[in-house]
């Protein structure tokens, strides 16, 4: 790696003692020696291992569970049903106000997407607790279930979740979160050519190594320690509070390292249906997912489809940007709902356009709830965005980084969501790609500053 | 039938935090009897090393070497809230909570040896090392260790800070969007060399040159893990992962490293990193946040050098073999 | 269940544990030996967290039966810093940042050690056969790469 100290030298202090040096980090020292305590790295005795049932459905009624057979296990100490969790229903973005309750931690009536929670079996072994789980008998009446975004919004498609009455997010707004600024109509009727295209993805998976999962430790007095991987502990704890009904004073979160997020740590899935099973058994609860419940299971990175309409002179100015963007939430909203509206102030990129008209929608499907991963809301849109100007710029003839110069944002601009350009860089990473990479752009693009505009 | 070589480019930028919910973090600083620090978080380390940054921060606030500072993180019955570690947010808004403690400690710090040495602390300065002394008379002086130890057993002092950082909600206005989801932007360019096959639909990443704007490199060689971990990522996204190969359909999803595609070290570009910094007014030092931006900008850069090698746009990712392969039957097919 | 004995020289020291039949090395190491550095990301064979060297072999702990172990000398990262000193591959992770999360490492060191003892100078292309069954999901690989080849080329120097 090499810092480039000639760009911004006077907004810098460089003489500073401890910022700005590569000093040895303080953790690796146990990372190398195998002593980094991560959650699964503590034994406890009598533990209980805790294994879910999930649904092989995609959508279906619940008509009986018969838990008879596994319950007479070896080894079997207590299974849990939605009957056993005080406050089944629950959403995790409630602690920032972002309703409705839309999902159950044990399926209640329904399930909505293959591999949904149904029945927690909790076992004396992982083996004991793997085997009675697949003596568990649900039975099920499927259900149509529906896939894809556009699908899912026509009428008569199947409801997805009855909490939200339609199978997309309904925000203060509307359908759909909404950016307008300037007159897009306008601008496309000004421009020399309009160019519409259209953006896919499919769900991404955050992979940590370690798996998403948790230990519970009853500490007397009704009181738990949870040893949680999870990347946010007040989040955890508070919504395992709601979930349990219980104050937040009797539960105790403790995490340290977590073997990699991205993202993939943040719904609270295992914590409260762990401390459950820990309270109702008075046994330390051991709940990790397995690497097949990771990958397919937990919660990916939003599919989207992303409609960007584009009008844009010979000279190169992009005079109007219209975007329909679709995040794929799946069968619950988890944190789908903000990712989308945070979209919404992206996808002008880091571009100064006169006139922008943004919705993005967040709609309900039948698969695994989608949630945050690295470059939430943003990722997919920058896919969609930096593809378009590329198709922009080869359709009026111009290279696709001078094309870039022309529109990049500079100090003061105004952005579509109304927040003035602060602290740009884009020309100088430009600029500095252009000789890394030896693609020569004219000179007054090297020459240009994203502190000011030129003369 | 052959190897076909083509170049694209892409830029980003990418918000720091999450302010669309309110975006708060605390710490809590205090020292030890002999002058060590201890800096009291419940935010949690992912890997990208929360905890060595915080104590260069705590450590540059004070004064002192940042070996003397101890992070104890990510106990809810000891640490104060934190919003959580996601949304590019933990260096800023965790950082900027553990500077203004550190201020707070420094200050009281800085009185008690003011009093031990009967002068007016607003004329002391730290030398970094361990020492307070008063500024232009470096041998008038009391070293932290005894400021401490003073602080405890003869003046009754706590020297202590707390650290609350805060960016309040924004609420999306519901007509216009006008909205304040984040605070400073982070900036990348990229351009990658790629090899297409064109009888395989195989894509071979060639080079990677990558140029990151970051505020300030905080510890350059742990803002270095970040970018190259990330733009393996980018690229990783571009032409393997999904956890639903043919989405909307369910079926074939990859349920372990086998079946779930990442390039292996094996696959891996020649990868070049340079890094700008143009410091954050609202920034620890500058800082912004970089987790995330750094995965970005190589997805669109190699998809762009996939149609500049062979003339077809894949406009659905991953970009796998098989959808090059079709849409090179279709420009065949059109000609 | 039948508990099975299994007597293990585990990093140089003699032990022995009875253990559930069917048990596999890695839950033996961690819950019975109480040696975690070997790790569980996928309790199936791919992603190599659990990699240990077994009378000299890398193995993955994860599909390996504890009581096929009987008799063997187990190493594991927890046993590599002799007296405290850390091994080049330690020094060498740690000075080259290869290490992020922290999950990965002490299995790519396993892969690592093992690697070593058969090829003294291995090339780039050795070491990353050697890790190619190591999954990283943080550092992009290319930083263990290059702490393995320092390593290496440390142990030689230190020979010489």
């Amino acid at each position: 790696m090499e810092l480039r100290k000639n760009y911004f030298a006077d907004e810098r202090k460089d003489d500073l003692n401890e910022i700005g040096h590569s000093l040895q980090r303080s953790d690796v020292p146990n990372h190398v020696t195998g002593r980094t305590a991560f959650f699964a790295d503590r034994t406890f005795p009598n533990l209980l291992h805790l294994k879910m049932v999930r649904s092989p459905h995609h959508h279906a009624r619940i008509r009986s569970i018969d838990l008879s057979e596994a319950e007479r296990h070896p080894g079997v100490v207590r299974i849990l049903t939605s009957k056993d969790v005080p406050q089944n229903l629950y959403t995790i973005l409630i602690l920032i106000q972002v309703g409705p309750p839309d999902e159950h931690v044990l399926a209640e009536g329904k399930v909505r997407w293959k591999g949904e929670a149904v029945v927690a079996v909790l076992a004396d072994s992982e083996r004991a607790a793997n085997e009675a789980a697949a003596k568990v008998k649900v039975d099920y009446e499927v259900l149509p279930a529906v896939f894809d975004m556009l699908e899912a919004l026509k009428p008569g498609a199947p409801l997805v979740n009855e909490h939200h009455g339609q199978n997309y997010y309904r925000y203060d707004s509307g359908a759909s979160r909404k950016v307008r600024f300037g007159d897009v109509e306008k601008g496309f009727a000004e421009a020399d050519f309009v160019l519409e295209e259209t953006y896919h993805s499919s769900p991404i998976e955050q992979a940590p190594t370690e798996t998403t999962g948790c230990i519970v430790a009853p500490e007397g007095n009704d009181r738990f320690t949870c040893y949680t991987n999870t990347q946010a502990m007040f989040f955890t704890l508070d919504n395992a509070s709601i979930i349990l009904q219980m104050p937040g004073h009797k539960l105790h979160m403790v995490g340290g390292t977590a073997g990699g997020g991205f993202g993939g740590k943040v719904d609270v899935t295992v914590e409260p249906i762990a401390i459950l099973a820990a309270r109702l058994t008075g046994r330390p609860v051991s709940f990790i997912y397995s690497r097949e419940e990771e990958m397919q299971i937990s919660s990916p990175r939003a599919a989207e489809t992303i409609t960007i309409k584009d009008g844009v002179m010979k000279d190169g100015r992009i005079v109007a940007r219209q975007v329909t963007g679709y995040t794929d939430a799946g069968a619950y909203s988890r944190h789908s709902p903000y990712g989308a509206q945070k979209g919404a102030a992206h996808y002008p990129g880091p571009y100064t356009i006169p006139n922008v008209w943004v919705d993005t929608w967040c709609v309900y499907t039948n698969r695994t709830p989608s949630s945050a991963m690295r470059g939430f809301g943003v990722t997919i849109a920058d896919f969609a965005l930096e593809v378009q100007m590329d198709k922009l710029a080869r359709l009026i003839g111009m290279d696709p980084l001078e094309f870039r110069f022309i529109n990049a944002y500079r100090d003061g601009d105004m952005k579509a969501h109304r927040q003035p350009t602060e602290g740009a860089a884009l020309i100088e990473c430009m600029q500095e790609a252009s000789i890394a990479a030896g693609w020569p752009v004219a000179e007054r693009f090297m020459k240009m500053s994203s502190k000011r505009r030129e003369a | 039938m052959a190897l076909k070589r083509g170049r694209g480019v892409a830029a980003i930028n990418y918000p720091t935090g999450m302010n669309l919910g309110g975006d708060p973090s605390q710490a809590l600083v205090h020292s030890t009897p002999t002058g060590a620090f201890m800096v009291t978080l419940s935010s949690v380390d992912l890997g990208q090393g929360l905890r060595q940054v915080m104590a260069q921060i705590c450590a540059e606030t004070i004064g002192i070497p940042t070996e003397q500072v101890t992070i104890d993180t990510a106990d809810t019955d000891t640490g104060p809230h934190c919003m959580g570690t996601f949304a590019s947010r933990g260096t800023h808004r965790i950082g900027n909570a553990v500077a203004q403690a550190a201020r707070e400690a420094r200050q009281v710090m800085l009185e008690v040896a003011a009093e031990a040495l009967e002068v007016d602390a607003g004329d002391l300065d730290t030398d970094g090392k361990g020492m307070i002394h008063v500024k232009g008379a470096p041998q008038k002086s009391i070293s932290v260790f005894d400021t401490a130890l003073a602080a405890h057993f003869k003046y009754g002092r706590s020297i202590s800070g707390r650290g609350m950082f805060l960016v309040p909600r924004s609420f999306p206005e519901t007509e216009t969007g006008a909205m304040k989801p984040a605070t400073c932007y982070a900036h990348a360019c990229t351009v990658v060399d790629v090899e297409v096959d064109d009888e395989t639909g195989e894509v071979d990443v060639v080079s990677v040159k990558n140029v990151f704007e970051v505020g300030r490199a905080l510890n350059p060689s742990m803002v270095e893990q970040q970018l190259v971990g990330g733009s393996w990522m980018g690229i990783s996204h571009a032409l393997y992962e999904t956890t639903e190969p043919y989405y909307p359909a369910r079926e074939h999803g990859g349920r372990d490293f086998n079946e779930y595609l990442m390039p292996g070290p094996g696959n891996l570009a020649e990868t070049e990193t340079i890094v700008l910094e143009r410091p954050a007014a609202d920034g620890p030092y500058g800082a912004k946040g970089v987790g995330e931006m750094c995965a970005n900008p190589q997805i669109p850069a190699v998809a762009n050098a996939i149609f500049d090698a062979v003339g077809v746009r894949i406009d659905s990712l991953p970009i796998t073999p098989e959808k090059i392969l079709r849409a090179l039957k279709a420009q065949r097919a059109a000609a | 269940m039948a508990k099975v004995p299994v007597q293990l020289t585990l990093n140089g020291t003699e032990r022995a544990e009875f253990i559930d039949g069917g048990l596999t090395l890695l839950n033996a190491l961690r819950d019975r030996f109480g040696d975690t550095s070997p790790k569980g990301g996928c309790h199936q064979g791919t992603c190599g967290a659990c990699s240990v060297i077994v009378d000299g072999d890398l193995k993955l702990s994860c599909l390996t039966l504890a009581e096929t172990c009987n008799g063997a000398h187990v190493e594991t990262t927890a046993g590599l810093a002799a007296d405290g000193i850390q091994h080049p591959l330690q020094r060498a992770f740690l000075d080259g940042f290869a290490a992020q999360c922290g999950f990965c490492t002490p299995g790519m060191i396993m892969a690592a050690k093992a690697l070593l003892a058969r090829v003294p100078n291995p090339s780039r292309d050795d070491v990353v056969e050697a890790i190619s069954g190591n999954i990283c999901r943080c550092t992009g690989y290319e930083p263990i790469i290059q702490a393995i080849l320092s390593a290496a080329r440390s142990n030689s120097q230190n020979a010489a």
